[in-house]
C-alpha cells in the first residue's frame, strides 16, 4: 500500500476533531433515522425505489431524449454530453454570451465531479458556492468530506478563522453568528449575480421537470434571482414518470438527515417569468460521463439506484474513523468508491476499496438497495484480474487451497510458536499469519486441531447425524468450541460426524479478490461432504456457513440456529444458572444469516439475563485478513467495541464467530479482571442438563 | 380530493400542526380570510420594517427585488397543506410569490383550511408541473447543520415561518 495513503489514514485516525465529530454524529444518525422512519415500511419503500431507478438505469438514452423533448418543447435548452470538458466549456460559454461576471451555484455534486468552478474561475468569473458547507469548503479550499454534510470535519473555530479573513473582522465561535455573517455575505452574492448554477436531485423524464432538495433555502435564490438559471444533471437522476419523485422524496431526507421532509423542495418545469415579466433563461445539461457505460454493466447497473443520501458513510463504521478526506476524490464512502472507480479509473480505487472491511452495514441502509459491498468485492475481483495476486497472495491462497501442506503448516506451526506462547495466547505468529499480531494478543494454534480431538470424544451412537464443518479457526485455534458443538448435538440425540476432508470456507479469498482460490476452496468442501449421509452441515463461524450455504444450501445450518430448533423440539434441555452476558452481533451472523436472535434466546434459556451493549451489530474491526491489512482501523473500531462492551459491567460477553472471538478476546486480554468472552456454544455447553 | 379513503380535515389538520411545530413552523387557525389578513398585517406592525405581499396592488406592500431583499415580512398564499410532513405547497411559479417567501425574515402564509391533504401525492395529484412550472414544497423555516451538526434556523430563507389557515375561498 501508496505510504502516502497509510499515511493519510493515520492521520484522519489522529484527528481528534475529525474522529469525535464523526463519532458523535454517526451515533445519533441510527437513532435518529430510525424515528424519521417510523411508521413506514423500508423494505417496500426501497424495493419501489429500486424498482423505478433499476427501470430508468435501464433506459437512460430513451429517458434523456424524452426529457429534453419535453423541457425543450417549455422553452428550456437542453444540451446532452457524455464529456465532462464539454460541460464545462458549454456553461462558460453561456456565461460569456450574456456577459456575466457573477455566479452563484447551489450544491451539485455533478459539478464537482468535473471541477467546473475552476474552470469558470480561470475563465474570468466570480463564483460562489451558496451551501453553507461548500461555501466554507471554497473558502478553505478544500474537498467536500461528506456528500451531504461538505464541512463535517472542520470546528466552530476553523469556521470563524475563515469567515473572519472573509469579512475582516475578527469573529468569536459562535455558531448563530457565523450562520448570520454567511446569510448577509452570500445575500450581496446572490443579488448580484447574473446566473445561477443548481444540481439537481431527480429527473422527470416524462414532464421535463427538475426536482431540488435543499434545506437552507439557497437553491431557491439560485434558482430565482438570476435571470439565467443552468442545472448540471448526471443523467442517474433521470425517472420516467412524475410520480417516480414520490418514493425517492419519501426516502432522501429520511436517510440523509433523518428529516421528513427537506426546508425546500422545488420542482421546476420549463422556464418561468422574471419579476420584469421576461422569461428565465433556463438550460439544463444531462451529463453522462460513463453513467451509460455502467448502466451496460451487468454487475454495476445497480449503482445507478443511488440517490446520494450518504447513509452508507453514515452507517460506516470505517467512514466514521477516517472521514472523506482519504478517499482523495469528490465522492467518498462506500458509493463514493465505486463512482469514483467509474468516474475516475478503477485503479484510483485500487486503495480506498481496501478501506470497506465488508460488514454489511450499508447495505441494510441503501434506500436504493444497492448492494455496496458486494460491488466493492467486484472492483476488488477486477483489480486483481487486471494486475494479478501478489506473489505473496498467491502462495497462501495456493497453500490454504492445498488442504495437506495448509494444515500441516498449521501443525508446524503450533510446535514452532510454542516459545512465544503465553497463557493461550501468543504475540508472534509464523508465516504468513505474521504481522497480525502488532495490535492484538492471537490465539496460539491449538496444539492438537480439532480433528485430532475429534477421534477421542466417547459419542453415543444415534440414528440422526450432523456433520461438524469446523472452519480453520475452531479446527486449529479453538478446538474447544468444537467440542461444545459435539456436546450439545449429543444431547439432543444426534452423533456429529466430521469428514476428514474438510478445508478452508474459501472467504479469505474471497475477500482478497483471489475467486478463482475462492471457487477452488468451496469446491472442495462440496466433494468433502457429498457423502457425508447426515441431515445438517453445522457450522459456527457464520463467515464459513455463508460459504458453505452457496455450495450446500439444504443441509448447511448456523450452530445457534439449530440449538434453537432442538430446543424448541424438547429435544435439547438446559440446567439454567443466573449469569449476566452481553452479545456482540457478529457481521455474518446478524446481516447474512439474519440469526441474532436464536443465540440470545438459547443465552436466556440457560439463565443468562442479557445487559446489551450499545451498537452491538457494529463490526468489531476483525474482518479475517483486514485487521492484518488495515492495522491501524482495525484497532480503532476494536477499542470503539471494548468500550461499549466495558460499559455494560457485564462479566461475560459471547458471540457466534470465532473470528469476532479471536478479535475481541485479544483485545481484552491485556486487562485484568476483563470480561470472559466465550462462543454461544461453549456457554450452552456447560449449562446442558445431565 | 373527497375520496372516501382521505382523513377528515379535522384530523389532517391536527396532524399538519403536530407535524410543522415539530419542525419550527408556528400554526394559526384563523376563521375567516378577513380575519387571516388582519392577522397578517399585525405581525407585519409587530416586526416592524418594510413588508412585501405578494398580490398586492398596495404599493407599501409591492413585491420588488430590493424591497423583498430588505423586507422584514413577506405574506404569500400557500395553495395546500401536507399533514404528514407538516408541509405547504405553493405554485410560486409568479416571480412576486418566490421573491416574498424566500428573501424576507419572516414568511407568513396564507393557507385554505380546504387545503389541507394527507401526503405530498395526494397534494402533487390534481397539478400539472406544465402549467405550475415553479412548484415549491416549504417544510419549516430554512435551516443549517453544517458547522458542529448544529441546528442553526434561518441561513438564505426566512428565519420564521408562520402559516394562517382561514376556512373561505380567497376573493
Amino acid at each position: 500500500m501508496n505510504t502516502e495513503f497509510r499515511q493519510s489514514i493515520e492521520d484522519a485516525i489522529s484527528n481528534a476533531n475529525l474522529t469525535g465529530a464523526l463519532a458523535r454524529f454517526s451515533e445519533a444518525y441510527r437513532v435518529s433515522r430510525a424515528r424519521a422512519y417510523e411508521g413506514i415500511d423500508f423494505e417496500a419503500l426501497r424495493a419501489k425505489i429500486a424498482d423505478r431507478k433499476g427501470a430508468a438505469a435501464g433506459h437512460l438514452n430513451e429517458l434523456a431524449e424524452e426529457f429534453q423533448r419535453n423541457a425543450e418543447a417549455l422553452g428550456a435548452k437542453v444540451f446532452r454530453t457524455s464529456d465532462p470538458a464539454a460541460v464545462r466549456d458549454y456553461i462558460l460559454n453561456v456565461a460569456r454570451e450574456q456577459g456575466a461576471r457573477c455566479i452563484v451555484k447551489s450544491k451539485s455534486m455533478a459539478s464537482e465531479e468535473i471541477h467546473l468552478n475552476a474552470h469558470l474561475q480561470a475563465g474570468g468569473m466570480e463564483v460562489f458556492e451558496t451551501d453553507l458547507g461548500e461555501w466554507i469548503i471554497q473558502l478553505a479550499g478544500q474537498r467536500p468530506s461528506h456528500m451531504v454534510m461538505p464541512a463535517i470535519h472542520m470546528t466552530k473555530e476553523q469556521v470563524a478563522e475563515l469567515f473572519s479573513k472573509e469579512v475582516e473582522e475578527r469573529l468569536a465561535a459562535d455558531i448563530p453568528r457565523l450562520v448570520k455573517v454567511a446569510r448577509e455575505e452570500l445575500r450581496e452574492k446572490f443579488l448580484r449575480a447574473d446566473i445561477g448554477i443548481s444540481g439537481a436531485n431527480i429527473a422527470v423524464a416524462e414532464t421535463g421537470s427538475l426536482v431540488l432538495c435543499t434545506n437552507e433555502g439557497n437553491a431557491r435564490l439560485v434558482t430565482t434571482l438570476p435571470k439565467t438559471h443552468i442545472a448540471v444533471v448526471g443523467i442517474e437522476k433521470l425517472v420516467e414518470k412524475f410520480d417516480d419523485m414520490l418514493p425517492i422524496l419519501q426516502a432522501l431526507p429520511r436517510s440523509a438527515t433523518a428529516q421528513l421532509l427537506t426546508s425546500y423542495v422545488s420542482i421546476i418545469t420549463g422556464p418561468v417569468e422574471n419579476l420584469d415579466g421576461s422569461e428565465k433563461e433556463l438550460h439544463i445539461i444531462l451529463m453522462d460521463n460513463r453513467r451509460t457505460e455502467m448502466a451496460a454493466d451487468p454487475v454495476f447497473k445497480e449503482a445507478l439506484q443511488c440517490i446520494r443520501c450518504a447513509s452508507c458513510l453514515n452507517v460506516c463504521p470505517v467512514y466514521r474513523l477516517v472521514g472523506g478526506h482519504v478517499f482523495g476524490k469528490v465522492y467518498t464512502g462506500g458509493i463514493g468508491t465505486i463512482l469514483t472507480a467509474w468516474f475516475d479509473h478503477l485503479k484510483q480505487s485500487e486503495e480506498i476499496q481496501s478501506l470497506c472491511i465488508q460488514c454489511g452495514a450499508c447495505r441494510d441502509y441503501c434506500p436504493g438497495q444497492i448492494d455496496i459491498p458486494e460491488l466493492i468485492l467486484e472492483l476488488r475481483n477486477r483489480i486483481k484480474n487486471e494486475e494479478g495476486l501478489k506473489p505473496a497472495e498467491k502462495a497462501i491462497f495456493a497453500i490454504v487451497n492445498h488442504r495437506k501442506v495448509f494444515h500441516g503448516l498449521l501443525r508446524a506451526a503450533s510446535i514452532a510458536q510454542k516459545p512465544f506462547a503465553d497463557d493461550g495466547m501468543i504475540r508472534h505468529l509464523p508465516l504468513f499469519l505474521s504481522g497480525m499480531t502488532e495490535t492484538k494478543a492471537l490465539p496460539a494454534i491449538a496444539a492438537e486441531p480439532f480433528r485430532d480431538r475429534f477421534a477421542k470424544i466417547q459419542q453415543p451412537k444415534c440414528v440422526e447425524k450432523a456433520a461438524i464443518y469446523a472452519g480453520c479457526l475452531i479446527d486449529f485455534a479453538y478446538p474447544e468450541i468444537g467440542e461444545a458443538m459435539v456436546k450439545v448435538l449429543n444431547a439432543a440425540g444426534i452423533e456429529a460426524v466430521f469428514p476428514e476432508e474438510q478445508s478452508c470456507c474459501g472467504a479469505p479469498a474471497k475477500y482478497s479478490g483471489a475467486v478463482e482460490a475462492a471457487k477452488a476452496g468451496a469446491e472442495a468442501n462440496r466433494r468433502a461432504f457429498a457423502h457425508a449421509d447426515v441431515k445438517w452441515i453445522v457450522s459456527a463461524c457464520p463467515t464459513c456457513t455463508v460459504s458453505l450455504q452457496q455450495e450446500l444450501p439444504r443441509q448447511t445450518v448456523d450452530f445457534s440456529v439449530l440449538a434453537r430448533e432442538l430446543f424448541e423440539a424438547g429435544r435439547l434441555k438446559l440446567k439454567a444458572a443466573p449469569g449476566t452476558v452481553t452479545y456482540h452481533d457478529s457481521c455474518h451472523q446478524k446481516r447474512a444469516l439474519h440469526a441474532t436472535e436464536p443465540p440470545r434466546e438459547m443465552l436466556r434459556e440457560a439463565g443468562y439475563e442479557i445487559v446489551e451493549m450499545f451498537e452491538s451489530d457494529v463490526c468489531c474491526g476483525m474482518g479475517g485478513s483486514y485487521s492484518v491489512k488495515m492495522p491501524e482501523v482495525s484497532a480503532q473500531m476494536l477499542e470503539r467495541k471494548l468500550t461499549h462492551i466495558r460499559a455494560t459491567g457485564a462479566p461475560d460477553v459471547a458471540m457466534d464467530c470465532p473470528g469476532c472471538l479471536l478479535q475481541i478476546r485479544g483485545g481484552l486480554e491485556t486487562e485484568g479482571a476483563a470480561p470472559r468472552v466465550k462462543h454461544t456454544a461453549e456457554r450452552l455447553a456447560e449449562r446442558l442438563a445431565e | 380530493m373527497d375520496t372516501s379513503g382521505s382523513r377528515d380535515l379535522e384530523s389532517l389538520y391536527q396532524q399538519f400542526r403536530l407535524r410543522a411545530e415539530a419542525v419550527s413552523t408556528e400554526v394559526y387557525r384563523l376563521g375567516s380570510r378577513a380575519k387571516a389578513e388582519s392577522f397578517a398585517r399585525e405581525m407585519m406592525r409587530q416586526e416592524g420594517g418594510t413588508a412585501v405581499w405578494a398580490g398586492s396592488a398596495e404599493p407599501a406592500l409591492l413585491v420588488t427585488k430590493e424591497r423583498a431583499a430588505a423586507a422584514k415580512v413577506g405574506v404569500t398564499e400557500a395553495d395546500l397543506a401536507i399533514a404528514d410532513t407538516g408541509s405547504l405547497l405553493m405554485d410560486a411559479s409568479l416571480a412576486e410569490r418566490r421573491l416574498a417567501s424566500t428573501l424576507p425574515e419572516v414568511h407568513i402564509a396564507l393557507t385554505p383550511f380546504s387545503g389541507l391533504r394527507e401526503t405530498l401525492g395526494e397534494a402533487l395529484a390534481g397539478i400539472d408541473p406544465r402549467r405550475a412550472r415553479y412548484l415549491a414544497a416549504v417544510t419549516g423555516p430554512s435551516r443549517t447543520a453544517d458547522i458542529e451538526r448544529v441546528l442553526t434556523i434561518g441561513v438564505h430563507g426566512p428565519v420564521r415561518l408562520i402559516v394562517a389557515f382561514y376556512e373561505e375561498k380567497a376573493a
